[in-house]
């Protein structure tokens, strides 16, 4: 079904700074009326459709009044008053338990937390109240009308404390859900799809798309399904797995290590005008890779990267949270357990580094694209694929050298490299 | 000229003038720079206090004391216009949250309390810095984000510290430093030196709950503990009115004694601070409450004009200007000139041009320090990169 749907995806690209702007979605569009729009817009549309639909639901936290920090929040207070889109002081744990309690009596709850980094006060509340709610009250009583949404992640200047991904801390707590967008068409649909879910969400959306990403969003009404991993690009080689802003770097490296496959495909018509330079670029690259977007990180689609992982063998997992303890580790776990047999390399995990997000040394901290394709996984199979180009290669060169002593010179040449 | 100039520099060789200044010839007025006698200013506002009695409206000071007031406050107001026009040419990135309209606060809590005095505060501490003693480079290198930086250009905007001046900085995450100004508090107690802690905090962050629970264990364990709340009236973009049930932040310790002052006189800050120091080492914690204002918006990134009318703004500016009122006292007290004090400005201003250059020319810090002080020096903790096999790093 991935891969169905994989086939008929539809790569959108943007213009925009080398990083982040380029964003690519394989939702099916229909004939529906579609707005280019960024993603601080998507998710407004999100929350302007949600308070319309559900005259119990209610968006809160700093500053969400005028529009919020990241304009997410525009115009909701005018069109369904004060009473219903509010400020809060500054208190984030008071926030998350208000919105525990107005939950708990069969509200939505939408509530803000300004930036991910500050989202630690609310913690207790999250782990202890939200996730434990319904489990020990015997579902008698619930919170699933929570929804928390925190931008996260890096954005080029954000230093210590406006750069954060804390996603990890909240998979390891049963109880909840956490989803990331990758996108402004994913965000309104999962977005949606999180308010509506009777469970409590946490949504992360990656601030650095705020404004970098555009994209043709429908403007009905229409939701995402969670857990369910969606596998953006199709390939046979290995299997990336990724969320958020990352992914947009992870298809960087994607391209990059296809880069001369179609050069070889055509080689195989013409070979007699393959010139030295050409076979060393064959020597080079060539690898096709499989992207899929996790979308939902608790609980996660384990069947997806399953089954891609057992067609390709390799696995890399890549995010911007430090990678020790980062959400890699348990999937790259739990397909050891599924594929062991299946594997040809150790897992690869391509993330930020084992420090607080620094200031001035983003550029290092960050797993950009050269560290992903210059990763072990990345180029093992290359390794593999140069021995049997060789193989190949060698083959064919005892065959036209009974017919063309040119060529015979050129291609042992590049042999012995 | 020469001889303004000469007593403004170096006060070694010229008397202290006597008090009677207007009496005698204008060249020898340019004396009272350094002039040590006291003087006795009455503040503009009375004191509000909360379980506690009010200190005296008058203020013992000296000219010397007001002109460095002028001086100080004049640098820390040049410092953050020079931050402006830095961080739109890029050439200061991330955050920053500037402290122009609350300088007197920095300049009058200084004049109160000595260099052994600790002094914690939120991420708006460019003129703290500089009011424990911080060099105007290391500022500047700072938020440029260079080695010679107060932080080795490590920290930024948000995390200056100094530590021979007792100054524990900077904090990012809002009213995360008043439980940690509380402990400095506590360890001062048990070392029986006789020195206190000012806490800073804002309007906004006097909602956290993690400033209740403070208060309630300094007033348990009587800490010598000054929690000070800045009270620029806008917590970000919120007014206090709107974020606030009680906007009487002096008031909000409830069984500890508050007082408010008004935070745009430095004499009033003054008073206020030396009095909460003797208050705090007898009695235990204090709650000031400063009311001031600050020009710029909560960061660079807020124009400060969407929650509040540019009148207002410009109308505290004319009425309520710290700089300017020490002006006047100094012009109706004749303690200096206008032109004297024009050429201060102008020194400051050239002082602070320079302090940007050289910190232009700083070399941002070495990329291995990327992974030094995470933890104890030579602890052998090791730290994996990227991808597991690429990269790993002993952290220093």
């Amino acid at each position: 079904m991935a891969s169905l749907l994989g086939r008929f995806c539809r790569k959108l690209v943007v213009p925009g700074s080398a990083h982040g702007s380029r964003m690519i979605s394989t939702t099916a569009c229909d004939s529906e009326a579609v707005k280019s729009l960024n993603l601080y817009s998507a998710i407004n549309q999100a929350l302007h459709i949600a308070l319309e639909t559900d005259p119990r639901s209610y968006v809160f936290g700093e500053d969400v009044g005028f529009g919020g920090v990241f304009r997410c929040t525009t115009g909701l207070a005018e069109r369904f008053g004060k009473n219903r889109v509010f400020n809060t002081p500054l208190c984030e744990q008071g926030i998350v338990g208000f919105g525990i309690g107005l939950a708990a009596m069969g509200n939505r709850a939408v509530v803000e937390i300004q930036f991910a980094d500050y989202i630690y006060p609310a913690f207790d509340q999250i782990v202890n109240e939200a996730a434990k709610f319904r489990y020990r009250s015997g579902n008698q009583f619930n919170c699933g009308g929570l929804t928390i949404r925190a931008p996260y992640g890096a954005v080029g200047h954000g230093g210590h404390y406006h750069s954060q991904s804390p996603e990890a801390f909240f998979c390891h707590v049963p109880g909840i859900k956490v989803v990331i967008p990758r996108s402004p068409r994913e965000a309104k649909g999962l977005l949606l799809s999180s308010i509506r879910d009777p469970n409590p969400v946490v949504f992360f959306e990656p601030k650095w798309l705020y404004r970098q990403a555009v994209e043709e969003v429908p403007e009905h009404d229409y939701m995402i399904p969670l857990s369910q991993a969606e596998v953006i690009r199709e390939g046979n080689d290995i299997t990336l797995v990724g969320w958020g802003a990352q992914l947009t770097v992870m298809e960087q490296a994607c391209l990059d290590a296809e880069k001369v496959l179609d050069f070889i495909f055509q080689l195989k018509d013409n070979w007699f005008k393959v010139s030295n330079m050409g076979l060393e670029l064959i020597m080079q690259e060539g690898i096709s890779c499989e992207l899929i977007d996790l979308k939902t990180l608790l609980p996660w689609d384990k069947e997806t990267v399953e089954a891609s992982v057992k067609k390709t063998g390799r696995l890399l997992i890549s995010h911007e949270a430090p990678v020790t303890g980062g959400f890699g580790a348990e999937i790259s776990a739990t397909i050891l357990e599924r594929c062991f047999l299946k594997l040809e390399a150790p897992v690869s995990r391509v993330c930020g580094l084992d420090t607080p997000f620094p200031l001035v040394f983003e550029p290092f901290y960050m797993p950009t694209k050269n560290k992903a394709s210059s990763s072990s996984s990345l180029s093992s199979p290359l390794k593999k694929k140069r021995h049997y180009l060789i193989m190949g290669l060698h083959v064919w060169c005892r065959y036209w050298m009974q017919s063309s002593p040119l060529l015979i010179t050129s291609h042992s040449i590049c042999f012995f490299r | 000229m020469a001889l303004s100039r000469l007593s403004l520099r170096s006060n070694r060789f010229l008397q202290p003038s006597s008090t009677t200044a207007a009496a005698l010839p204008s060249s020898l007025r340019r004396h009272v720079s350094t002039d040590t006698t006291p003087i006795t200013i009455e503040t503009a506002v009375p004191f509000e206090s909360h379980l506690c009695d009010a200190p005296s409206r008058s203020v013992e000071t000296s000219s010397s004391e007001i002109l460095s007031f002028f001086r100080d406050m004049a640098r820390m107001r040049r410092m953050e216009i020079a931050a402006d026009s830095l961080y739109k040419s890029k050439l200061i990135r991330g955050f920053c949250h500037l402290y122009d309209g609350q300088e007197a606060l920095a300049v009058g809590m200084e004049a109160a309390i000595t260099r052994k005095d600790a002094i914690i505060t939120s991420y708006r501490d460019h003129c703290t810095f500089l009011g424990r003693g911080g060099e105007l480079v290391d500022a500047f290198s700072e938020l440029m984000g260079r080695k010679r930086g107060c932080s080795n250009g490590k920290g930024g905007s948000m995390h200056f510290y100094k530590k021979d001046a007792c100054f524990y900085g900077g904090h990012g995450i809002v009213g995360a430093q008043i439980p940690l100004g509380c402990g400095l508090a506590f360890a001062q107690k048990y070392s029986k030196e006789e020195f206190v802690t000012f806490t800073l905090y804002g309007d906004g962050a006097a909602n956290q709950g993690q400033l209740f629970e403070a208060l309630n264990i300094a007033a348990l364990w009587d800490l010598p503990a000054i929690l000070v709340c800045e009270n620029n009236h806008y917590g970000m973009g919120t007014a206090t009115w709107r974020s606030a049930k009680s906007p009487a932040y002096f008031k909000r310790g409830d069984y500890v004694p508050g007082l408010k002052v008004d935070g745009m006189d430095a004499l009033a800050v003054k008073q206020a601070c030396k009095f909460a120091k003797e208050h705090a080492l007898k009695n235990g914690p204090i709650v000031l409450e400063m009311d001031t204002y600050r020009y710029h918006g909560h960061s660079m990134s807020d124009p400060g004009s969407t929650y509040r009318t540019r009148d207002e703004v410009s109308g505290v500016r004319q009425v309520r200007d710290p700089i300017e009122r020490v002006r006047k006292l100094l012009l109706s007290h004749d303690i200096a000139t206008e032109k004297e004090l024009k050429d201060m400005e102008k020194e400051v201003r050239k002082e602070v041009d320079d302090a940007v250059a050289q910190a232009k020319e700083s070399p941002v810090p070495e990329p291995s320090e990327l992974f030094t002080n995470m933890y104890v020096k030579d602890c052998g903790v090791e730290s994996f990169g990227a991808d597991r096999k690429e990269l790993k790093v002993t952290l220093a």
